[in-house]
């Protein structure tokens, strides 16, 4: 295993094992997950129709706002006892820090999407298993790109003072091109439609994932040196 | 190992360090004093890469740390205020990770050698979060151990600790100095502080106001030109 690799990997495990016993961002958000469910049964009711209608948009919602509290957090383990410093000081290719925050980052969303899938499936008597492979399709390239932006703007806004009210201001105007293809591509998807219908927005998502990626990338390191 | 010409560092108008030269060799040790505010902390920041002088020379361990900061960070180590101790991770484990990210020895036996060394084998597998401020100082001298430091920086490290732990951890310095090391020490302990020092240089308002051998000044003479430099004429005792 290259040194990259290794650094990359040694910050995914840092940072689960630390996550797996504090429990500190899952708990949180499979509450915060619990809770949008409560909300958006209330909001739309018993009829069918009206759910169905507006799925996509409710399951990319439920998403982007339990990555807001997820991406934040990532960082804020680095501030405690100056840790930051240590990885401005460590020697070689910083992006290494960055794919590793961004793996962990994926790993708490997938969790997460499949706690609030889950969750839909329950309160709205909903049956995903038809559309699971179209979905899994969508989701991973939709999640890769709200985490490649989430990570890069969740460590700009980590050394802020209003990072709270920064990083959604920041965050949620960039992944706009991610959450219009994901709706959209989650909506075809839902409608039992071939996968292949959604081909334009799966090649924006991936489009927009690889220049996310890239520019997280590149600039990880400036971020990291302030 | 530290050529310091004419540094200054500014934030705004205020200038927290102005003019400031060093010169410090392999193996000797240079211990930093200086009241609050003085610029200790901001002096031992930019020798260690982690800000940028407004303006002034300065080479680490041969290389420019402006221009090369990554040449110097191969060389240099540093234990600051926090240390670097994730409280959720065991002690081997902290070290195994700025093992890896270090790009130095993660192999278990050197670890756990690393602990002993710093007498921390016997806590190896806790949690940092139930450790002690003096567990975590010695858990970041661990990961000093394992890393090819010529330079440590220190910031306070005797902060916290208890006679026998300032015992401890001047002989740790003492024996890192031996092997070669230099030393850059910012504190407010004077006796624990000139133990482990060659020389001693008094920090006020920004700049360097003493820089003598520590042969030189015994310790009841450091403390009354201190007070006369640091804190002005008229508050020696």
């Amino acid at each position: 295993m290259s040194v990259y690799v290794r650094r990359a990997w040694m910050v995914v495990w840092k940072d689960v094992l630390a996550e797996r016993r504090s429990k500190e961002s899952l708990n949180a958000l499979v509450f915060f997950s619990l809770l949008l469910l409560f909300v958006f049964q209330f909001a739309l009711g018993p009829e069918r129709a009206r759910v169905e209608a507006a799925l996509p948009g409710l399951l990319w919602l439920g998403f982007i706002l339990s990555g807001l509290l997820a991406f934040g957090r990532a960082f804020l383990i680095e501030r405690e006892n100056d840790c930051w410093e240590g990885l401005v000081l460590t020697p070689g290719d910083k992006s290494a820090i960055y794919l590793g925050k961004l793996a962990g980052n994926v790993l708490v969303m997938i969790v997460v999407e499949v706690v609030l899938l889950v969750l839909f499936a329950v309160f709205f008597a909903i049956d995903f298993t038809p559309f699971l492979l179209g979905l899994a399709a969508v989701l991973a390239l939709g999640t890769l790109g709200l985490a490649s932006v989430g990570t890069l703007f969740g460590a700009v806004t980590a050394q802020m003072r209003a990072r709270e009210l920064l990083f959604p201001v920041l965050l949620l105007p960039a992944v706009v091109p991610v959450l219009l293809a994901s709706v959209s591509a989650t909506q075809t998807v839902l409608a039992g439609e071939p996968l292949a219908e959604a081909a334009a927005w799966l090649k924006l998502l991936a489009a927009a994932d690889l220049v996310y990626l890239v520019v997280g990338v590149l600039t990880f390191e400036f971020v990291l040196e302030g | 190992m530290v050529q310091a010409e004419h540094l200054r560092k500014t934030y705004g108008r205020t200038a927290v360090l102005d003019d400031v030269s060093l010169d410090l060799g392999a193996g000797e040790g240079l211990t930093l004093l200086g009241p609050n505010g003085t610029g200790k902390t901001t002096l031992l920041r930019i020798v260690a890469t982690l800000l940028r002088p407004t303006s002034g020379l300065l080479r680490v361990a041969g290389a420019d740390a402006v221009k090369e900061p990554e040449a110097v960070r191969g060389a240099i180590d540093m234990v600051g205020h926090g240390s670097w101790v994730y409280e959720d991770l065991t002690a081997l484990e902290n070290l195994r990770f700025w093992a890896v990210m270090g790009g130095h020895d993660a192999g278990e036996a050197r670890l756990r050698a690393a602990l002993e060394e710093v007498e921390l084998d016997a806590s190896a597998d806790q949690r940092a979060r139930t450790f002690s401020a003096g567990m975590k100082r010695r858990l970041a001298l661990a990961r000093v151990l394992l890393g090819r430091a010529r330079l440590l920086l220190l910031d306070e490290p005797f902060t916290g600790l208890d006679r026998a732990g300032r015992k401890w951890l001047g002989e740790f310095l003492l024996s890192f100095k031996a092997r070669g090391g230099a030393l850059v020490v910012a504190t407010h302990s004077f006796d624990a502080g000139v133990g482990v020092a060659d020389r001693v240089a008094i920090l006020a308002g920004g700049r360097i106001v003493l820089d003598r051998p520590a042969a030189d000044l015994g310790l009841e003479d450091l403390r009354r030109v201190y007070d006369e430099l640091a804190m002005g004429p008229g508050t020696a005792s």
